[in-house]
């Protein structure tokens, strides 16, 4: 097996670790968390200049026809920036559906995207369900050629930056039947869609949803009406693999911070990382980290494979990250004493995205049942 | 890091609220239980101040800000003078004075006895000269209790002094550092050339690390939290009640569950833990180094309820929800379960428990020297 990265890859590694090295140093990054925007639309425009924002797209579409490969490469370097602007919820997740939609849909959405000038965001969570994607309450009910959307959709990942959204919702069925679901494109300006936007302890932003009788024409359904469940977590399970990404990245600097913070520590004398007891839980954090890099791989090469197999990587893989998030996170506090609790150092920060990525799309608990449900 | 009340939503108290219990208490005679009753405790037994503990706990009353009753009280009862025990327990008692711990800086944090905030007598002063950090809650405090250096020859345990200052004293600078949580509970402590009366030494000169030791077994007895904790653990099980999974209530779920009663499991055995060393303790023996189980365990405990706690919340552990934007907030769309604010914040916060009051590596450390005699 060979898993080293062509070329091109590379070449694709070191464009974003200059962009992350020029325009998202620590300091930079605080700067853009705390404006009032929450984000920097400048980076967008270099995102699209990089042609970042068309990476997954077909050359049909516009796009640079690059596979899970690269998005794991950008979403890692993304990770080691804590880069906030929503470039998985757009690019991966969004773009994901919109890639599988109808021709009329992709021309009349994919370069929007692509351009720069459409931010996009995932509305699936409500409040009863938790991580299973099926448990539905938001609906849908065809009124001529018109769907007329009811509902409310929770912790909405990057809303107060997207002019659309997709939405999923029940077209049939009850509450947590697969069958019956169906994937909606929303315009944030429709008539009836309430919002109301925050932000999250993790430097980025979200939005509540609520849906009042807002009509968007039939022509917006991706797929299948009543179809939508096995696309959604097809979609979902590209995204956990982009998100793993992420966070390997960021498992990454605060391992090196550690080290680096433990061989220049002096208390007693010495070192702190002379302490066999401090050494050895540096090595846990470096092994966590190595075996999130292995399930991160399987699970970006294993995406195309039939659904038993994706299921169980991309189960193993977010089960894998959430544990090393957590034990690294904690850890890389713990060792810097004091200072990894302050704002001012950027470990606390790493910790905290580490810290909300565990429980993004299902926690471990939850996955750990997926997994042995697959067969 | 000097422990702190880690249950809280700490940010949004002002120095009153904070009070406001101890005044309550002071009132009623029963604000220092832990104390002679000669010098204003209450003379409970170590029974009747666990019921007083749990129940203060079950009622959810506001903590108790330690630095004065539980650290400096007991070591003024141990060593300080006639006149110290006159001035400093009477403001304790009342609330009046509000007391900080000067100890960690930024070169001394586990490695304590290698402080170098200098303290030079001249004539009927001690003249300081340092910076203190992780100070909790100095920008309330009256005073402080703080460990300087008298002496630099021999072993630096040996050059150490505890001296109370008045913290409106010229030369003090107190600068917040704001926590990865977003509130500000600690402060770096700057003092130049800051004037201290000599009779404002406790106990005699270079014997602070003494002082300091016992104020830190103390402190670590009345760490493990326990009634607190089960307080929290109550709330964790409401929260799983009244969140969902799959249309079952969260606490139906097994797997949850049973990290539930992994974490009572945990809980009951501290608190039998603690009933053990206090009862040592009323007999006159202690509180020895196993103190140290109670400061490691009790902490872990309380970290791991938050833990659990953000996990409960699931998707609304994410938003920050500070108390300004809840002001600024209209009601039409709330966000989340009022149960769900704060506990990605008071689980960030909470980390610092096992780094405060001895980290738990040195707790370790003590617990292999002392008790296990590595």
């Amino acid at each position: 097996m060979d898993f080293s990265f062509s070329e091109e890859q590379t070449l694709l590694r070191n464009t974003i670790q200059s962009f992350i090295q020029d325009n998202y140093d620590f300091d930079k990054r605080q700067a853009i968390v705390k404006s009032e925007e929450g984000m920097k639309q400048e980076n967008w425009k270099q995102f699209a200049e990089l042609g970042l924002l068309g990476l997954p797209f077909s050359e049909e579409d516009g796009g640079l026809n690059f596979g899970s490969v690269e998005t794991m490469i950008v979403a890692e370097e993304f990770g080691k920036g804590l880069v906030v602007e929503p470039y998985i919820q757009t690019v991966v997740t969004c773009g994901g559906f919109l890639r599988r939609a109808s021709a009329s849909i992709k021309e009349k959405y994919i370069p929007g995207i692509i351009s720069g000038e459409d931010i996009w965001a995932f509305a699936y969570a409500e409040p009863q369900g938790r991580y299973n994607l099926n448990d539905l309450t938001t609906t849908a009910t065809l009124d001529g050629d018109h769907y007329i959307i009811n509902g409310y959709k929770s912790v909405v990942s990057g809303g107060p930056w997207a002019n659309k959204f997709i939405v999923s919702v029940r077209t049939s069925g009850d509450q947590r039947d697969s069958d019956g679901i169906s994937v909606l494109i929303v315009d944030k300006n429709s008539e009836g869609l309430s919002i109301r936007d925050y932000p999250t302890v993790d430097g980025s932003r979200a939005s509540e949803i609520t849906l009042e009788n807002v009509s968007v024409s039939k022509d917006e359904l991706i797929g299948e009406e009543g179809k939508g469940a096995e696309l959604i977590e097809l979609i979902v399970d590209e995204t956990i693999a982009a998100i793993c990404s992420e966070a390997i990245g960021a498992m990454k600097v605060l391992n090196d911070a550690t080290v680096e913070y433990c061989k220049t520590r002096k208390q007693f004398g010495q070192p702190i990382g002379k302490f066999q007891v401090l050494q050895h839980r540096m090595v846990d954090m470096f092994m966590q980290y190595e075996q999130s890099v292995s399930m991160t791989y399987m699970v970006n090469l294993k995406l195309d494979e039939e659904y038993a197999e994706r299921r169980k990587a991309a189960s193993g893989a977010k089960v894998q990250i959430a544990k090393a998030a957590k034990f690294i996170g904690q850890s890389a506090v713990q060792l810097h004493g004091g200072m990894g609790m302050t704002d001012e150092l950027n470990v606390g920060h790493y910790f905290k995205r580490l810290s909300m990525i565990e429980n993004s799309y299902g926690n471990i608990d939850h996955h750990l049942k997926k997994y042995s449900s697959a067969g | 890091m000097a422990r702190r009340i880690w249950w809280n939503k700490r940010t949004d108290l002002t120095r009153e609220d904070m009070l406001s219990w101890h005044k309550v208490l002071y009132k009623k005679g029963w604000i220092a239980p832990q104390w002679p009753e000669e010098y204003g405790g209450t003379g409970w037994n170590i029974t009747q101040r666990y019921i007083w503990d749990q129940e203060c706990a079950n009622a959810g009353t506001t903590p108790l800000i330690p630095f004065g009753l539980t650290m400096l009280g007991p070591v003024i009862i141990g060593f300080g003078n006639e006149d110290q025990k006159d001035w400093v327990l009477k403001g304790i008692l009342s609330g009046n004075d509000w007391w900080c711990q000067g100890y960690s800086e930024s070169g001394a944090g586990s490695d304590l006895a290698s402080l170098r905030t200098k303290a030079e007598k001249v004539g009927d002063h001690y003249i300081v000269n340092g910076h203190k950090t992780w100070t909790t809650l100095a920008q309330f405090a009256d005073w402080m209790f703080c460990l300087v250096r008298t002496k630099n020859d021999g072993k630096p345990q040996e050059g150490i002094s505890f001296l109370l200052i008045d913290m409106k004293t010229e030369g003090i600078d107190v600068k917040p550092i704001i926590t990865l949580d977003g509130g500000h509970e600690v402060n770096e402590v700057f003092l130049e050339d800051v004037k201290v009366p000599a009779e404002n030494l406790v106990g005699e000169e270079n014997m602070g690390w003494t002082i300091a030791k016992f104020l830190l077994g103390n402190e670590r007895t009345g760490i493990a939290g326990v009634a607190r904790s089960k307080k929290a653990v109550e709330r964790l099980k409401d929260i799983a009640s009244s969140e969902y999974i799959d249309g079952e209530n969260l606490i139906n779920d097994s797997d949850f569950n049973s990290k539930i009663a992994d974490l009572e499991v945990d809980l009951t055995a501290l608190e039998y833990t603690e009933l053990r060393t206090l009862a040592k303790e009323s007999k006159g023996e202690g509180p020895g180094a196993e103190s140290s189980i109670l400061k490691i365990k009790g902490t872990e405990i309380q970290q791991r309820i938050t833990e659990l706690t953000m996990e409960a919340v699931g998707h609304y552990s994410n938003p920050y929800l500070t108390p300004a934007f809840e002001r600024q907030g209209s009601n039409y769309l709330t966000i989340g379960p009022d149960y769900s604010h704060g506990v990605a914040q008071n689980y960030f916060n909470t980390r610092k428990t096992s780094i405060y009051g001895g980290s738990n590596e040195i707790q370790k450390n003590i617990i292999a020297k002392m008790v296990l005699g590595l």
